[in-house]
């Protein structure tokens, strides 16, 4: 390479925005601004101020909403992030090994939850604890994986809440082969399936995206934009708004705003009821931002300012419905009150449940890796018996 | 009539037609699987007979063929998906290893995934790069799977039908050069336990271990030491994961030596669980160490050279004369 040809290289970079000087990045950073931020297509009902704005497309899906339903959201969002403190606080405290708290992400997760019916089908990542509020799970459920006494401590067909998933975005295919399945079953139910920003550069991610095209499966794709995918923003995902991708595997793609209760709420509506019609697919991106860190392992400090949580600390989901309930002469201080009593109960009884959990029988560990049995195991766990036996013999003697 | 000679091929046609018909929850998905009956027709006029409903053309995608299938089974169906080729799986491969597999233990018994991953693998055909591997130890070795591979056409339709009622995901890999091999299968017989391994050939001095493709072969080699005068004792195992342990060590107990045989690489391969295991089990009575014949530990040769990797007659009668000379 000639020494000319290195200098004609360089203006060609800075031109792409990709690297090098701090002009460069920071055209960038606005750019994507441009593409992601206050963006006239991002579908909100209520402002951060709590001001019910009005949506030509979506007002439909909320319009009879009463008051006392917007006090069982408002309601939900609170339980939902008592919780969620509680486990934080639990996981500080050794009770449980790791805490993937979901602060921030209340709206999304709880106007979502809501829209689901008891007959559809939910696929969860790991975050997903206002979902499982929402369907019914005990929340102290939740904590058994992250106590380390079991991988998953439901049955999936409880609720229809499937387990967690912890690998990224391998569920959104499950979700797609179970729609595919409700489809060929003729029910009219629906599957939604949960992810996020990160997820949505896996292949399977898109190869679920595909097949649910391809097939017209009754799926909801649902990704909380949290913006971080433990350290790594948006611009490291992907170079175009992510429910744009939609368009490109021929179904619509819709960016709701994920800290709006009512606006999750009345898209999900919206997917599901199509999806059920026997429309397909539909993706949804709610934006909103992950205001804890990734887990309770994780240190955001390392690779984000504080001053863009702050940002975000003013569109709270939970602060604007409160705007709106107390605005709307929808919730009186007692609602409140008493809300705070039960909040803190939740909170008593999570911390009770866990600190007794206890931990599995060793033998455990051999139980329902196969369900029709398998020699191997057999004889493996004979052998740990014989093992544990050899002191209980030593101690009798 | 019930006992009908066919080639292995159309036993899993025979055998894939009888589970759609007996359970309409039994769904055939892979790529170019219906109107085609896939790239060596298994699947030949299921598709004409049970509709594309049931038995689906798939996207190309296989990590997307499998982890559907995860969903499809929650929902309580019984997918059996064809992954066109043994080195195509490994797109798969993590919806099999992380999902399919795991998925009964964590949800502490109360979701159970009965998938059948059909595998045409091993070479011997000539094919192009990734078209003639042997990956069964990569399943093997991860709990929750089970692994199994037939030698015969009776076997193939018979361990089919017990893959598809199993409600454990089965990985069912086909020995494709045997793809064409008749023998008789009788469809009303009652089948033996589908992870049991068979005695084939009876024998004093040695013992043949062989699952597959290698069966037969192991049998022609059986063929070509009697001449010599040697006796040697022939185990199908039929199953990779579990391993009829059982039936290999009274095999060995009585002929004190033992050989296994598979395409598969040694390194890491079936064969050295075999080995360890029967060490273990048999450490008195063996005359000399277990021995391996298989593939080397370098990817599988363009085809001019598949000959001199694959175990063929001569390589498995050194091994035998090496285990004898001891």
């Amino acid at each position: 390479m000639t020494v000319e040809s290195t200098a004609a290289r360089k203006p060609r970079r800075s031109a792409g925005g990709k690297a090098g000087t701090t002009g460069t990045k920071r055209t960038t950073r606005t750019t994507a601004k441009k593409a992601q931020g206050t963006d006239p297509e991002l579908v909100q009902l209520l402002t951060p101020e709590g001001e019910r704005v009005k949506n030509a497309e979506y007002d439909g899906y909320v319009d009879g909403i009463t008051a006392d339903e917007l006090r069982g959201l408002y309601r939900d969002m609170v339980l939902t992030r008592r919780f969620d403190a509680e486990a934080t606080a639990l996981q500080r405290q050794g009770e449980l090994g790791l805490w993937a708290s979901l602060l921030g992400q209340e709206a999304a997760q709880i106007g979502s939850g809501r829209a689901t019916r008891e007959d559809d089908y939910v696929f969860p990542t790991y975050r997903e604890h206002g979902v499982a509020w929402c369907r019914g799970v005990d929340p102290t459920n939740l904590l058994g994986m992250f106590r380390g006494v079991n991988n998953g401590g439901w049955d999936p067909n409880g609720n229809n809440f499937h387990l967690y998933t912890i690998v990224i975005g391998s569920q959104a295919l499950h979700a797609t082969g179970y729609a595919m399945g409700v489809a060929k079953d003729g029910a009219d139910s629906a599957v939604i399936a949960y992810f996020g920003d990160g997820a949505s550069s896996q292949g399977d991610v898109s190869e679920a995206f595909n097949f649910a095209a391809v097939y017209n499966a009754p799926v909801v794709f649902f990704c909380q934009n949290n913006q971080w995918a433990i350290s790594e923003s948006n611009e490291k995902q992907t170079r175009v708004p992510l429910y744009q991708r939609a368009q490109g595997f021929g179904f619509p793609g819709v960016r709701v705003d994920g800290n709006d209760v009512l606006a999750s709420l009345a898209v999900t509506r919206w997917a599901l009821e199509r999806a059920r019609r026997g429309e397909g697919p539909a993706l949804i991106e709610a934006y909103t931002y992950r205001m804890g860190a990734h887990t309770t392992s994780d240190d955001p400090s390392r690779y984000r300012h504080d001053d863009e949580r702050a940002a975000w600390e003013a569109k709270d989901p939970i602060l604007r419905l409160r705007r709106h309930l107390e605005a709307a002469n929808h919730a009186d201080e007692g609602f409140f009150a008493e809300l705070e009593a039960e909040s803190e109960a939740l909170g008593k009884r999570v911390r009770e449940v866990v600190r007794a959990m206890p931990d599995p029988d060793r033998f455990a560990i051999f139980e329902n890796v196969y369900a029709d049995g398998h020699a191997l195991v057999d004889e493996e766990r004979a052998q740990f018996a014989a093992y544990q036996a050899s002191f209980a013999d030593a101690e009798g003697v | 009539m019930a006992v009908e000679k066919m080639a292995l091929a159309k036993a899993i046609n025979e055998s894939l037609r009888r589970a759609l018909d007996s359970d309409p929850k039994v769904l055939i998905m892979g790529e170019d699987v219906g109107k085609l009956g896939g790239v060596f027709r298994v699947t030949d006029g299921l598709q004409k007979d049970f509709g594309d409903d049931r038995v689906i053309d798939t996207p190309l995608a296989e990590s997307g063929i499998v982890g559907t299938a995860i969903g499809l089974a929650l929902r309580g169906y019984r997918p059996v998906v064809e992954i066109q080729f043994d080195g195509f799986v490994f797109p798969a491969y993590d919806q099999i290893v992380t999902q399919l597999a795991k998925m009964h233990a964590r949800s502490l018994g109360k979701v159970k995934l009965p998938v059948v991953v059909r595998i045409p693998y091993g070479g011997g055909i000539g094919a192009v790069e990734h078209h003639s591997e042997s990956p069964e130890a990569l399943f093997a070795h991860v709990a929750g799977l089970k692994v199994v591979s037939p030698s015969n056409a009776s076997d193939a339709y018979w361990m089919m039908q017990q893959a598809v009622q199993s409600d454990d995901p089965v990985i069912f890999f086909e020995p494709k050069r045997r793809y064409w091999d008749k023998g008789e299968v009788d469809t009303e017989a009652i089948p033996g336990p589908l992870h049991g391994a068979r005695v084939v050939r009876e024998g004093t001095d040695l013992t043949l271990a062989a699952y597959g493709p290698m069966v037969k072969l192991c049998q022609e080699v059986a063929d070509a030491a009697a001449e010599e005068g040697r006796s040697l004792e022939v185990l199908d195992l039929r199953s990779v994961s579990p391993i009829d342990f059982d039936t290999i060590q009274a095999s060995v107990e009585k002929t004190r030596r033992l050989v296994v045989v598979h395409e598969a690489p040694v390194f890491f391969g079936s064969g050295a669980e075999i080995a360890a295991r029967i060490t273990e089990r048999c450490f008195y009575h063996l005359e000399a160490p277990v021995l391996r014949v298989g593939g080397y530990h370098a990817p599988y040769p363009p085809a001019r050279l598949e000959e001199e990797y694959l175990p063929d007659l001569d390589r498995v009668l050194d091994a035998v004369d090496r285990s004898l000379a001891y």
